[in-house]
């Protein structure tokens, strides 16, 4: 299956599994512009898969009604690029609902979906990650799969997690990412990030797209640099999966008080990424500034700054809207991804 | 021949799966197409004109406001009276006043400084008990800020009203918010929040999944005229009559959002000038009027469960009080303004009167009332006055259905601080459970 049909599985598995479920948004009924959403009415019904009128925020905050109210809300955003107007409803109210009724009453059960990220052509509109915008707001999980085994797993997941649920879909991947898809139900952790290649010289961290540039970057660093890397991909972007990154179990009195057991403890196997690597290069789509590369790089010096053996490495958009005819040159690409793992190995 | 296969082709490049679409016989599309009596854009198909003619606004009357009693609570046409049980009229009266010695004790304690900030109600009680009384309990509501009477009609006490607003460890909240952001699973009022609007295409979608579910409720969405300018209540509009969706929409039109005058918000005829223009039931009712406004929702919830489509209500009223106690009115209106809705048209007012012709009231019993009221508001105010407010670390609950652990590493760390500096954190305010 492909991305966009391993989507739509999870979807059916959703609605087949929960008859309170529903999909709305801008053209789901007849397919979607992105066929996830394929077959499903005609399968489901007419009132369970259905068409809103062209309003974003009126699909966020509908779907955060039909959530509070009892039904599993699954809702499609056409483009994460026009997640914008419905950003009132998605941070002002869809995470805060739980927290601020004292529990009282949720909308656990929304799940909002977008394409996201770039496509080649997609210029300021249509190749946005707006990820980093959602990460900074409490109360929300925010997912970005990097292939149809996950996508499907993790979508089920998120549509079945008690909290209310971002998933972005790498558009680029809907046709060109095909992996042999399990048939069966299943789902995937949340907040869990994947380690895909070990490695011991340097961690590069990314999610969606990014993960397979970063393939191939481990690839070209082993050919030509001879330097083992290790390839996580983040996964969940909010609550992220820290401890995989950088271990954060290990107390801070007993580094400071025992550095030669630390040491040895250093040494072993057992310990997570970067405290076993010492380098960390993260890349992303999205700009630099504020993007989620900064999150992860403030909370990593912090916690293993004594490991560090090169400052955190972020290779991401630059600080631009996206553009058209330069898309080639804007993207955090192999060789731009290269180029800084040549940096921080030398350093 | 040749329009036909054009229109196919323009349908067959639309299918992302490339299905055959039955487009009817091929007569009835000659005959379609070949009319030429009415318009055959899908969009819209009234009538052909010939006469260059805009529509002109002003020239329209404007929606009436439907009403029963006079300003004097005298009833105009008896067929109208809803003619509800003493004992229905007694408690709406009794509901009406004792929100209005709930918001003076409230609004003076905030004065006081005893509580953060208060919004009142008064001139509006009409709006919150009228509708109220004609909903079904367990339809669910979704408020603006300005609707405490349709609680406490439902049952809302008036320690739970001032839980919320002490914000201690007894608040349903948990403390989390400022006083007047009231919520009650037990009741069907679903938490306020302060961004304007928002609960709005919210209430529509918790209509939708009443409406799946099946079980005989509606939902009842209230806003004010300020609000009707934001986004989302165009898009809830929209959105309810396009999804069939058993919602009642009820504008609290009172004159004033803050300082903002209602002919500096909308140019066109108030709000219900606007239902029409969605596909949507309208009405727009006199909101000092409790009959008016019982009939109108009555009706409104029985057409919306029956038919499944939204109705609007548009209520006009006044907003005696200040828009909150950040507020202060005489800035931007008269004083003779404010005194002439709350001495002539007031609906407490109009309801006593009532209640006095059908000799079901009198002055006896409005002063032990008056008394009764007025101890159980104040022996209210003490009780929530004296508790703790809930522990600290109610801070790090409830953001997500389960802690997450970066949540729980804060948690931790503003542990080990306040342990550390405690004399500068006023820890015996709050509970230590």
């Amino acid at each position: 299956m492909n991305l966009f049909q391993a989507i739509n599985n999870s979807l059916d598995l959703a609605l087949s599994s929960d008859p309170t479920a529903i999909i709305f948004g801008e053209d789901v009924a007849f397919g979607g512009v992105f066929r996830c959403t394929v077959g499903l009415q005609e399968k489901h019904g007419k009132s369970r898969v259905f068409n809103t009128p062209l309003c974003e925020q009126g699909i966020a905050g509908f779907g955060i009604g039909a959530a509070t109210a009892g039904a599993t809300a699954i809702a499609e955003i056409q483009f994460a690029d026009y997640i914008l107007p419905a950003f009132d409803q998605i941070c002002n109210e869809a995470a805060k609902y739980r927290y601020r009724s004292g529990g009282l009453y949720d909308c656990g059960s929304l799940t909002i979906r977008a394409p996201c990220s770039a496509v080649g052509h997609g210029a300021l509109y249509h190749s946005q990650s707006p990820e980093a915008f959602f990460a900074h707001c409490p109360g929300l999980k925010v997912v970005v799969p990097r292939g149809p085994i996950k996508a499907k797993g993790l979508l089920l997941s998120c549509i079945r997690d008690k909290n209310p649920c971002l998933f972005f879909e790498p558009k680029i991947l809907y046709r060109s990412a095909v992996e042999q898809v399990p048939v069966k139900e299943y789902t995937m952790p949340l907040s869990k990030a994947d380690i895909l290649v070990e490695g011991d010289d340097i961690t590069l961290v990314g999610w969606g797209t990014q993960v397979h540039v970063l393939r191939e970057v481990c690839q070209l660093a082993k050919d030509q640099l001879n330097v083992s890397c290790e390839l996580i991909d983040l996964v969940t972007i909010l609550p992220w999966d820290k401890e995989t990154i950088a271990q954060v179990d290990l107390p801070v009195c007993l580094l400071t008080v025992l550095p030669f057991i630390y040491l040895f403890i250093s040494l072993s196997k057992y310990l997570k990424s970067v405290k076993k690597t010492g380098r960390l290069l993260i890349a992303h789509e999205a700009p630099l500034t504020s993007g989620f590369g900064a999150e992860i790089a403030a909370s990593i010096q912090h916690d293993c700054f004594l490991n560090l053996e090169a400052p955190i490495e972020r290779v991401t958009g630059f600080d631009t809207p996206f553009p058209h005819m330069f898309e080639p040159f804007y993207m955090p690409d192999k060789w731009r991804c290269f180029e800084a793992v040549k940096k921080l190995v030398n350093y | 021949m040749l329009p036909i296969r054009l229109a196919c082709y323009g349908l067959r490049s639309v299918t992302a799966n490339c299905k055959r679409i039955n487009i009817g016989s091929l007569s009835q599309i000659t005959r379609e197409f070949s009319s030429d009596e009415r318009p055959q854009f899908p969009g819209s198909r009234s009538q052909w004109t010939e006469k260059l003619e805009f529509i002109r606004p002003d020239l329209y009357d404007g929606i009436p406001v439907y009403r029963v009693m006079d300003r004097k609570g005298k009833v105009i046409d008896p067929s109208q009276d809803p003619q509800l049980p003493q004992e229905m009229v007694i408690k709406m009266y009794k509901c009406m006043t004792q929100l209005n010695t709930m918001d003076r004790i409230l609004y003076e304690s905030q004065r006081q400084g005893r509580i953060s900030f208060y919004m009142t109600n008064y001139g509006e009680e009409g709006t919150h008990i009228g509708s109220a009384a004609a909903l079904d309990p367990k339809d669910l509501i979704f408020g603006q800020y300005r609707e405490a009477g349709t609680l406490m009609w439902r049952g809302f006490t008036l320690d739970q009203f001032m839980n919320q607003c002490y914000g201690n460890m007894d608040d349903g909240g948990k403390g989390k918010q400022m006083p007047v952001h009231y919520g009650s699973k037990e009741l069907n009022f679903v938490t306020i929040s302060s961004p304007l609007g928002t609960q709005m295409p919210q209430a529509v979608g918790a209509a939708y999944s009443y409406k799946r579910a099946q079980n005989g409720l509606c939902v009842m969405c209230y806003f004010g005229e300020g609000t009707s300018s934001e986004g989302d209540a165009h898009a809830a509009l929209n959105f309810s009559a396009t999804l069939d969706c058993p919602v009642i929409f009820f504008c609290r039109n009172n004159g004033y959002a803050i300082s903002t005058p209602s002919k500096e918000q909308y140019r066109g005829d108030g709000i219900a000038g606007r239902g029409p223009a969605y596909g949507m039931l309208t009405i727009r009712v006199d909101g000092n009027d409790v009959f008016a406004v019982y009939n109108a929702t009555s009706k409104a919830r029985q057409v919306a469960l029956n038919e499944m489509r939204p109705v609007l209500i548009e209520a006009m009223t006044y907003r005696i009080g200040h828009h909150s106690t950040s507020d202060d009115s005489t800035a931007y209106r008269s004083v003779d303004e404010v005194r002439y809705w709350d001495e002539r048209d007031h609906p407490i007012s109009r309801l006593r009167n009532y209640m006095l012709s059908k000799g079901w009231w009198g002055d006896a019993q409005e002063k032990e009332w008056k008394e009764d009221c007025k101890r159980q508001v104040m022996t209210a105010f003490a009780r929530a006055e004296k508790k703790l407010k809930p522990n600290w670390k109610e801070i790090f609950t409830d953001v997500y259905h389960e802690m997450p652990s970066h949540i729980t590493e804060q948690l931790k760390q503003m542990e080990e601080h306040v342990q550390k500096y405690a004399e500068h954190y006023p820890l015996k305010n709050f509970s230590k459970d």
